[in-house]
Parts: C-alpha cells; structure tokens; sequence
C-alpha cells in the first residue's frame, strides 16, 4: 500500500508539474521563433525619433559612414478582410545574425527581389487565409507577390523586399527603422549623420511577448508547483508512515550491527530508484496533460496576447531530465525528515517522555508561530511590494501560513466540539480526531490549498465572466459588424447600404497603430452616435466627455494604458501620427479586456484626418432586429462576403464568449487536477492510517462498538476534518480571489475587476469537498466494515 | 483446524478461574469465544439466562459492553482519552454508570492523581490498574483478562492481580483470567488447564 501511494505521489506531482513546464518550453519556443523574425526585439536598430517612418535616404547615409544597416518596413495589410503584418526587407544588407536571414539567401533571391517577387509567409498563415503556395491575392488595390511556404516564419507575418512593401503600404522610400548587424568596423557617431532624426534601441533578452504573457506563464507555473507539493505531501505522508512502520526492523539491523551511513546509503537507494521509475511514468502522464491542454493554452495566448502556438507539442530532451531530476529531488525532499531521523536514531527504544497531546501543542506552537511569520510577510509584500512577482508571492505567502496554520484550527474546533461533547463516544469522537491529526494534516493541507485555489479562481473568473457580459453588451452595441476587403470595397458597401431602408445608422469603425511612451498604441475612431454614446463602457469620465470628444483634441484611454502609464482623466498626452505629434488631453477611461496592446479612443473624423492612411474597412449597422439576418445574406451574396467578414451582434456574442470560456478552461482543468491530486492525497493518508489505527480501534469495538458503528464513526471523523478544512478554504479562497484581482491582474493585464461572492458557487465547492471527502474515506471506512473479527482480535492476541 | 474439543467449563458468580496450558493450548480462543469477540463453529456458551453462541454480531457488542469486562495484557487503553475518560467510557456507554462506585474504583485503584494523565504518560502497572477500574465500572457480570500481567514484573503483578481480586469479591461478578504463571494462577480459586484445545 505504501509503494503504491508513494508510486502515486510521485507519479502526480511529476506528471502535473512536467506538463506545465511542457507547456511553457512550448510557448517560449514559439515567442524565440516571433522574436527571431527579421528583427524582432533581440536585434539592436535605429528608429524614427517619433517612431513614425523616416525618409530611405538615411539609411544610404548611415551605410556609407560604415554603420552596418538594413532597412525595413512595416505595415498592416487585409487580405480578403483578414489583417496581417507586412514586413519589407533588404536581403543584401540584411545581419547574418538577424534570425530567418539565411531562409532567404537558401531560397531563390533573384525571385525575391525582382519582379513579381516573392511573398514569404508562415504555412499555418496559409492556411489560415485558406490559400495556397503561389496564389497572388490582392491588397490595397495591388496584386501581390505570389505566396512561398516558409516554415521558420512566425505566424501572421509576410515577408517581402522592401521595395515591394514601399508600393502596397503606399510608402515610397520611406523606412520603418534599421537594423544593426554586429560589424565592429568604424563608424561615425549618429548624431552626426542623422542629427536627432533617429534613436538607438537596444536589443532585449526578453521578447514583449515574453514579458506579456510572464504572468500567464506564471500563472501555470504556480499551478504546476502548487500541484507539484501536494503530490509531494503525499510522498511525505507515505514515505513518514513506511518509516515508521519499519522502524523496529531497522532497530534490529542497527543492533545486529548495520550502520546507521550504510542504512541510510540503502533507503536512498531505494528511494531513487523508485523515484526514477515513478518520474518516467510521470513523464509520459505530464506529456499527454501538455498535449491536452496545448490547444486551450494556444487559444488562451492568442486570445489575450495575440501570441501564436503551434498545435504540436515538441520537446526537448532537457525537459526529460528536468522531470526525473525533479522527481527525485521532490522524492529527497519529501524523505529528509524520515532519512534525518534515521541517521539520529537510537538503537533502543525509549518511553514517551511527554504524552501525544503535550507533543501535539509543542508542534502546533511551532507552526502556528511559522504561520503568523508568514503572513507578517504577506502583509509587508502588500504594504510595500509593487510588481507581479510581488503578487504572486502575496498568494504563495497567504497560501502556506493558511496551510501551517489549519492544523492549529484544526485543532481549536475538535478541542469546542470536545468540550460541547457529553456523551462517551462524542468525546472519544473529538479526541480521536485531534489525535488523528498529525498524520492527516498534510492530506488536510493539500485539501485546503486545492479548496482555496479553486475558491479564488472560481470567484475571480466568475467576477470576470459577470463583469465581460456587461462590457461586451457595451461594445458590441451594433446589431451587424462588417469587414469589407478593402477599402474601396467599404465605400461600395456604405453607398450600397445608404439605399436599405432597413439600416438605420452606418457606424464606420477605424483603427491606427502609434506609439505612446516607446510602447505600441491601437488609435481607435469612434463615430458620434447613441450607439456609442449610451454604451460605451467608461470607467471614469470628465463631464460632457462625448461631447467635448467631437473637436477631435481630447480622447478616451484604456484601463490598462491608464494603469502602465499612470494617466487619469485631465491628463495630456501626444500621439505620434503621420502629419506629426497629435496633443489630446484624456477625457474619459475605459474597460478594454483582453486587448494586450495600449489603446486610446478619439473621434472618427478627427482619426481620418490625422491618419489619412489608416484602414476604413471595418463598420457596424444599426439595423430593425427582424432585418438582419435578410440584411446579411444580401450582403454576403451581393459582395461575396463569408462569415469571417460580416456577422450580427449575437453571433459575435457568441464567438467572444467562446474565446472567453476556452481561455479559461486550462484554469479549470488544472483546478480540477490539483483537487484531484488533493482527493488522493486524503486516500492515500487515511489508507495507510487505517493499519495504524487498528489499534486504536479494537479496544473500541471489543468494549462494544460494533464495526459498522466504528466504520460510521470514522467516516464522520474524515468528514467531520474535511468540513472545518473547507469552511476555512471558503474565507482564504475569497481572500486569494481578492489578491488575484487586485493585485495579480491588476499588474499582469492592466484592469481591475469588481470583487463579487458568488454563494451557490461556494456552496457547490463545500459539496465537491464533503464528496472529495467521502471518496476517500469510502475505501478504508468499508475495509473496517467488512474486517472480519480475527484481524481485529490479533490485536489482543499474546501470542504474536 | 479445531482448536477447542470438547471443552466444558463453568464459571460460578464471585469465583475466580485461572486458564492455564502451554502456547497455542487454545486459551485465549476460548476467553475469545466467552467475549463474543469471535463465533464458535458448534458449542454453546452461555452467560446467566444469555445463549452468546447464538447472539449476533450487534448482539454480541451489546453483551460485550453491557455485561462483561475486558482486561488485555497490552491494555487497550483509548490513547485520546484521559484516564478519568478511560475509566468511565465502557459504564457509560453501557449506561450503567454508578458514581459512587466509580468514587470507589478511583480510590482502591489508587488513580487520584493520575485522572488526568494519559495512557502512554502512565507505567504498565498503572495502566493495567486502569484497564481492571474500566471493565469492572458497569459492574460486570463476568471479568475476563487475558495475561493481565503478561507485561508487568512481579511485585506490580502481585498487586494488580491483589486489586482485581479484591473487586471482584466487592462486585460479585465471576473472574475468569488466562495466565502462563502456576503462581498467580494459584492464587485463584480454581485452575483449569487446558491441553491441545481439551480440558486436562
């Protein structure tokens, strides 16, 4: 029984912790692969002093004062409503160091340079846009380079020479920024062949995807880790029980003259080796958990970061090792308390100096004052920590002072219900579970911090879900959305539109990118209208903010841009745009869930006028409720429009809730593992207790209890734990809900979620951990039930 | 395998019955048997207008807790419960619960000041003494113990089995204890020995 819980500890915490770090290594893999694209963020390069586009001739400048300078151009292009990045480049001068250069020198680079060129793009984008290899589909009014596979791409980009590029984005020699190979010949200084036009950026060794999606990483690590200590809490209960139970034999081989080196020499041998065979089969577990989890934790990336995944899982063999070293590690580290008292273990036996209560409250004092300690730290790192990290550590520190603390609870509620006791067997009742304590209280523990977590994220994801339903009705308040493939088509459509008597109102949405303290910004246009005005969903406002929003000098900012830049309505900023810096003062902060990127809202107008280039493609109709679905099919048959391209409010409804339910559904399935893991951390405790207890339960029944009354009892006593752990899960899960909001998204996302209790959900968990509770209970109570009379008498038997 | 055949014994009210006979004699199925702790394949046993071979399970715990007493040679003292608890349990929960005499068990078994301790915080003599206060507060009808001194050296056997004999004479129930030692087995009113699972 004993090998099998260790097995199964093991086995669990190898397997959930290797499926998360799966998960990882393949996300990282991914951003290295975006970061490497023609110049991500680990390439040194010169931009625009405004960020916006500078004139080609620099770069002949700079190239001949021997700066070693590439140019590059980059924009946003539809494709059949579809928008993707269009990168430019110069394959001659482009660094051998700038990641997929050589996938283009392989390649043909007579065809990529010379008319009609090549297309370079990433086969899942290919698929994506449902063409194949060579297509020459159209953009902007020209007919593109034909299409080339190419698989080192990141998805969503297409590569081509930059002369190409400077024709679609309607961009004559103009530049987006250098890059900088690593040529250590001279140059001269920059400000003497470009003035102050442009600035230096230096390379980062963290992508911003990276940095982007940390806290979600994070997020999955702490699950891992989390799963990981429960699962080691098993190993430890199995390991200190196993110990226990072999201590008379390894009494006799100290007394017949073993060494307590050569002992201990053997037990870590043995316990390697099993660690090594339940850390393979965890392995393999964590790989098909990664696999199953991989298309979620893809579709949770792309929906709250825009990052790609692929859907494959690929692995290195330094993840193998990590995970048989980790589970042996964790097997040591479970053991250490065991091997110590093995090394310092007297040959003989000697009496109980202090009785089991006495010895009880000595370690209750200890980890109760371990406990206070720990929450003294969480209580500074609130006060005075100011990052993501910060907030993790909050919830690790909140996490295990509740854990070394729940004993001492624990301990106080047997000890009232002891004192309420008045009959014989409800006062053996309630002394017998403060006794059973330490050997349940690491199960106890792990149910508590999977009860906890579950609380928190359940509540954080219940108040996201609340508050999502009430923001995506605010905007998406059109009843039909509309992507036209291009902008001429747009103007097509809106004179189309303009003769439908069914369309009330014509809402042209449009976006630009900027800059905003050197981090990329969404310039979104807002039409003035009702539809906007009466549902646009403003955290905070000045007065008359829509209508002071008409002149195009003031604009809205998101909950995030707000938070990361510390702005607040009054405040003033200056947006980059093509005719120059563009002031606006900010009269109003909105929700923007989900948008990794900074965004700010200004009048429609005012954004087509200070960015005459911007795509006009996109807009939303008002149109009567029985109309609109006539309405699309017209639509679509009249413009060749797909779904992809026109869609009703509902439907888009739908398909946001979708994406909002998948993100969140890996936080559900490793919720469900760690409580999983927890449930078998019980079962495993009270299996191996159940021998051990024999003793205890004997004099019981042979006093006259019967085994089905004892079996009951016992059940009770399981349940009885299990309830006062989960009440006190119910408070600490609020709590962690409330970190995770306040302070963890706060800094991991940008926005702040109304804090809201949801009872029916926490009842539903104090159900599951009563259920949890009676699952692994059900095993050892029916054993003692059906233990046949002989089994119990050996414990009375002299003769043994 | 038969390890009773034949045996026939009788247990009279206030009569002590040393159960003696060599390892795997069968001594203990026997007290075993009396208890209701295990079912006889054939036989019967009876205690006063009781048939025990015929009772159930439920009925068997029942006669356990309400007419007989159990001492062990390891105790089998409740390890969660004080001595004061300990002492008390089988009377109460039998509901036979005698204050005065439990006032008179404390006193002869000399546990004044040990109501408060714990069973592992106590000597074996100790315990024992609380294990004979445990079985014999609901006034049994018949004490059973099983090596009661098996554990204990032998001044402290001579006045645990002193005690228990002194009790039993006060309550007037039948005594019946299993015992390898011929001395204190001789200190009982009757021996018994049993050879092979047969009365010799």
């Amino acid at each position: 029984m004993q090998l099998a819980t260790l097995l199964i500890g093991l086995i669990s915490a190898t397997a959930l912790w290797s499926g998360v770090q799966a998960l990882n290594q393949q996300a990282r893999n991914a951003y290295d692969r975006a970061a490497a694209t023609f110049g991500g963020s680990r390439t040194a390069m010169l931009v625009g002093k405004d960020s916006a586009a500078f004139p080609q001739k620099l770069f002949v400048d700079l190239r001949r004062a021997g700066w070693p300078v590439s140019p590059m151009l980059e924009g946003r292009i539809q494709i059949d409503g579809r928008s993707v990045r269009l990168l430019g480049v110069e394959p001659v001068t482009l660094p051998s160091e700038v990641g997929n250069a050589p996938a283009v020198a392989r390649g043909n680079l007579l065809a990529f340079v010379t008319p009609p060129g090549e297309m370079l793009v990433a086969p899942e984008t290919l698929r994506d846009l449902d063409l194949k290899e060579g297509a020459r589909p159209q953009a902007n009014g020209i007919t593109l380079p034909p299409l080339r596979a190419q698989r080192e791409l990141t998805p969503g980009v297409l590569v081509v020479d930059i002369g190409i590029a400077q024709q679609i984005l309607k961009q004559p020699d103009q530049v987006s920024r250098l890059l900088i190979g690593k040529s250590k010949a001279p140059r001269a200084a920059l400000e003497s062949v470009a003035g102050d036009r442009l600035r230096l950026v230096e390379p980062s060794a963290e992508t911003d995807l990276e940095r982007l999606t940390d806290s979600f990483h994070l997020n999955l690590t702490a699950f891992g880790l989390l799963s990981f200590f429960v699962g080691l809490f098993i190993v430890n209960s199995a390991i200190g029980l196993a110990f226990e139970q072999r201590l008379p034999m390894l009494r006799t081989l100290r007394a017949c003259g073993v060494s307590a080196r050569m002992l201990n020499t053997v037990l870590v041998i043995e316990l390697v080796s099993l660690a090594l065979v339940a850390g393979l089969i965890g392995l393999v577990c964590g790989y098909f958990i990664a696999a199953a989890l991989l298309p979620d934790v893809a579709a949770s990336l792309r929906g709250l970061y825009g990052a790609q995944i692929p859907g494959e899982l690929s692995l290195k063999p330094i993840w193998w090792l990590a995970g048989i070293a980790i589970s042996i590690l964790g097997a040591l580290a479970a053991a250490a308390a065991s091997l110590a008292k093995a090394i310092r273990m007297p040959i003989l036996a000697t009496a109980q100096p202090q009785a089991w209560q006495q010895e009880q409250r000595r370690w209750l004092m200890l980890q109760t004052a371990a406990a206070l300690a720990v929450f003294a730290v969480a209580a500074g790192l609130v006060q005075f920590g100011d990052s993501l990290i910060a907030g993790f550590a909050v919830l690790a520190a909140l996490m295990l002072g509740a854990a070394l603390i729940l004993p001492m609870v624990l301990q106080i509620a047997l000890a009232l219900g002891q004192r309420s006791a008045r009959k014989p067997v409800g006062l053996w009742f309630w002394a017998d579970s403060r006794q059973q304590l330490s050997g349940l209280s690491l199960a106890l523990m792990a149910l508590l911090l999977a009860l906890a977590v579950n609380v928190g994220v359940g509540t954080m994801v219940e108040s996201f879900s609340r508050t999502f339903l009430v923001w995506l009705d605010g905007r998406l308040a059109a009843d039909v959305y509309l992507s036209a493939a291009s902008d001429t088509q747009a103007k097509e459509i809106r004179d189309w539109l303009r003769d439908r008597p069914e369309v009330q109102a014509v809402l042209p949405g449009g976006r630009a990118d900027s800059q905003l303290g050197g981090a990329p910004i969404e310039v979104l246009g807002l039409p003035d209208h009702a539809t906007y005005r009466d549902n646009w969903p403003l955290l905070d406002s000045a007065a008359n903010a829509w209508v002071r929003l008409r002149p195009g000098d003031t604009c809205f900012v998101s909950e995030q841009l707000s938070r990361r830049m510390k702005l607040a309505v009054g405040d003033r900023i200056e947006v980059p745009a093509p005719g120059g810096s563009w002031p606006l003062e900010i009269v109003g902060v909105y929700a923007d869930y989900g948008n990794p990127k900074g965004q700010i809202a200004v009048n429609f107008a005012a954004l087509t006028r200070r960015f005459p280039q911007a795509p006009l493609n996109r807009m939303g109709l008002r149109v009567a409720p029985d109309k609109t679905a006539p309405l699309i099919a017209a639509l679509q048959q009249t413009f060749a429009l797909d779904d992809r391209n026109v869609a009703d409010q509902a439907t888009m409804k739908t398909e946001s809730k979708r994406i909002f339910n998948r993100t969140f559904s890996v936080t559900a399935a490793l919720n469900t593992f760690t409580l999983g893991v927890a449930g078998i951390a019980l079962l495993t405790s009270l299996l191996t207790l159940a021998n051990s207890r024999l003793p205890q339960l004997a004099p019981l029944w042979a006093i006259g209890l019967t085994r089905r009354r004892l079996a009951a009892l016992e059940l009770l006593k399981t349940m009885a734990v299990a309830l006062i752990t989960a009440l006190f899960a119910l408070p600490l899960g609020l709590l962690v809900a409330w970190c995770l909001l306040a302070i963890v998204n706060v800094k991991a996302f940008g926005w702040r979620l109304p804090f809201h209790v949801f009872p029916l959900q926490l009842i539903e968990l104090l159900a599951v951990a009563l259920l949890a509770a009676l699952c692994a209970a059900a095993l050892p109570v029916a054993r003692l039930a059906r233990m046949q009379p002989a089994s119990l008498i050996r414990i009375f038997v002299n003769e043994r | 395998m038969a390890v009773l055949r034949g045996v026939d014994l009788t247990v009279g009210a206030s009569e002590s019955v040393a159960l003696t006979g060599e390892s795997g004699s069968g001594k203990s199925t026997l007290l075993h048997l009396i208890a209701g702790l295990d079912a006889a394949d054939s036989g019967e046993i009876r205690l006063a207008d009781t048939l025990v071979s015929k009772l159930s399970d439920a009925g068997r715990a029942e006669l356990r807790r309400d007419r007989l007493g159990l001492v062990f040679q390891q105790f089998n003292l409740i390890p969660s419960l004080s001595v004061a608890d300990n002492l008390v349990f089988q009377s109460r929960i039998a509901g036979r619960h005698d204050a005065g005499w439990h006032e008179e068990l404390v006193e002869r078994l000399g546990l004044k000041n040990l109501l408060k301790r714990y069973p592992e915080q106590l000597s074996g003599g100790q315990q024992q003494r609380v294990a004979i206060g445990r079985a014999l507060a609901p006034k049994p009808l018949l004490l059973l113990a099983d090596e009661p001194t098996g554990n204990l050296d032998e001044d402290t056997a001579d006045e645990v089995l002193r005690l228990a004999r002194d009790l039993v004479t006060r309550t007037g129930c039948g005594f019946l204890m299993v015992t390898h030692s011929a001395r204190l087995a001789a200190t009982l009113d009757r021996q018994v020995n049993l050879h092979a699972g047969v009365v010799a």
